[in-house]
């Protein structure tokens, strides 16, 4: 069976996961070797996941850890006084 | 630690995975704080917090949309974490409990707030048939590592992923943002894996049509990596 773009964007997603079988992955290559316009979304998809995996394009607050273990820290010491009541 | 576009994640890509900044610490490891955390040693909840603290923030912003409430909600799914950590069985990774903990202290926030509708479409989403196809490109050529440096290119990221329909979101984040697998994403999410992987490819499509034109104006006219054998 010969794909066609369409389907192969259908699978674009579960290709970049390495979660299709192995006979499409097969497929999915065979068309790629030779569709530029797959080619590039293909490219286009993967390299928009690693700037989502990169750190700085999701960054925390300034601070935001040194608060959260503030606040825990609170929380920590509450529940030592709380047991000690007991 | 910072992660960086770096060759190790090039190569994983290439691989078809990109698994190599996955969270460290065992679960044997934590399975073993959890016990002295219950048993007294309870300082040592800081430590075992501390590899997931982005991924709580982030979870809660892809969820309330702004900074300063997911910041509050983050605190609060950990206080919350702290306080029902007895009832952590072992059954599911830590990650994915404190996931769900987070996701829970998100929705309950959303609802004070009357914006229920991110659960109300949750269920008829799948049914929906919008245009989940990508952008084709004619006249493409594979960007460079230094493109993908750009400030304005992670800026237009930020605010296509604010930007998608809270369901797809959410999705996105954990799977990609925060490296979930499909099952843990599921779990933590209360749907079936085949919506997370339906959700998760548009969620993709959609980033990919949004970012294209930011993508085409950063390619110079000559091949970089990404070579198309995979």
């Amino acid at each position: 069976m010969k794909l066609d773009c369409k389907h192969v964007w259908e699978h674009i997603s579960e290709y970049i996961d390495g979660s299709v079988d192995a006979d499409l992955r097969k497929e999915i290559e065979l068309h790629l070797e030779h569709c530029e316009i797959c080619s590039a979304i293909l490219d286009s998809t993967r390299n928009i996941l690693i700037l989502t995996a990169d750190d700085r394009t999701f960054e925390l607050p300034v601070g935001y850890s040194e608060r959260l273990h503030e606040r825990l820290a609170k929380e920590l010491g509450s529940a030592e006084k709380d047991s000690k009541n007991e | 630690m910072r992660r960086k576009i770096c060759e190790t994640q090039r190569a994983a890509f290439q691989r078809g995975g990109y698994g190599c900044f996955q969270m460290q610490t065992s679960n044997a490891n934590e399975i073993g704080l959890i016990a002295r955390i219950l048993a007294g040693e309870k300082e040592l909840f800081h430590e075992l917090i501390r590899p997931y603290e982005r991924m709580v923030y982030l979870t809660l912003f892809s969820m309330v949309r702004n900074e300063t409430d997911a910041e509050d909600a983050a605190q609060e799914a950990v206080i919350n974490a702290y306080r029902h950590l007895a009832s952590f069985r072992g059954d599911a990774k830590f990650s994915t409990w404190l996931t769900t903990i987070a996701i829970n202290e998100g929705r309950k926030r959303l609802r004070k707030a009357k914006n229920s509708a991110e659960e109300s479409i949750d269920e008829e989403a799948e049914a929906h048939e919008g245009d989940y196809t990508p952008a084709p490109l004619t006249d493409w050529r594979e960007i460079p590592l230094e493109a993908l440096e750009r400030k304005e290119l992670r800026e237009a990221l930020r605010v296509a992923v604010v930007e998608l329909p809270d369901i797809y979101r959410q999705v996105f984040t954990l799977r990609d943002l925060e490296e979930l697998n499909v099952e843990e994403t599921a779990q933590a999410l209360g749907i079936n894996p085949g919506a997370v992987k339906v959700r998760l490819h548009r969620a993709r499509m959609m980033l990919q049509k949004r970012l294209v034109p930011f993508l085409k104006t950063t390619a110079p006219a000559r091949k970089g990596f990404f070579g198309r054998a995979l």
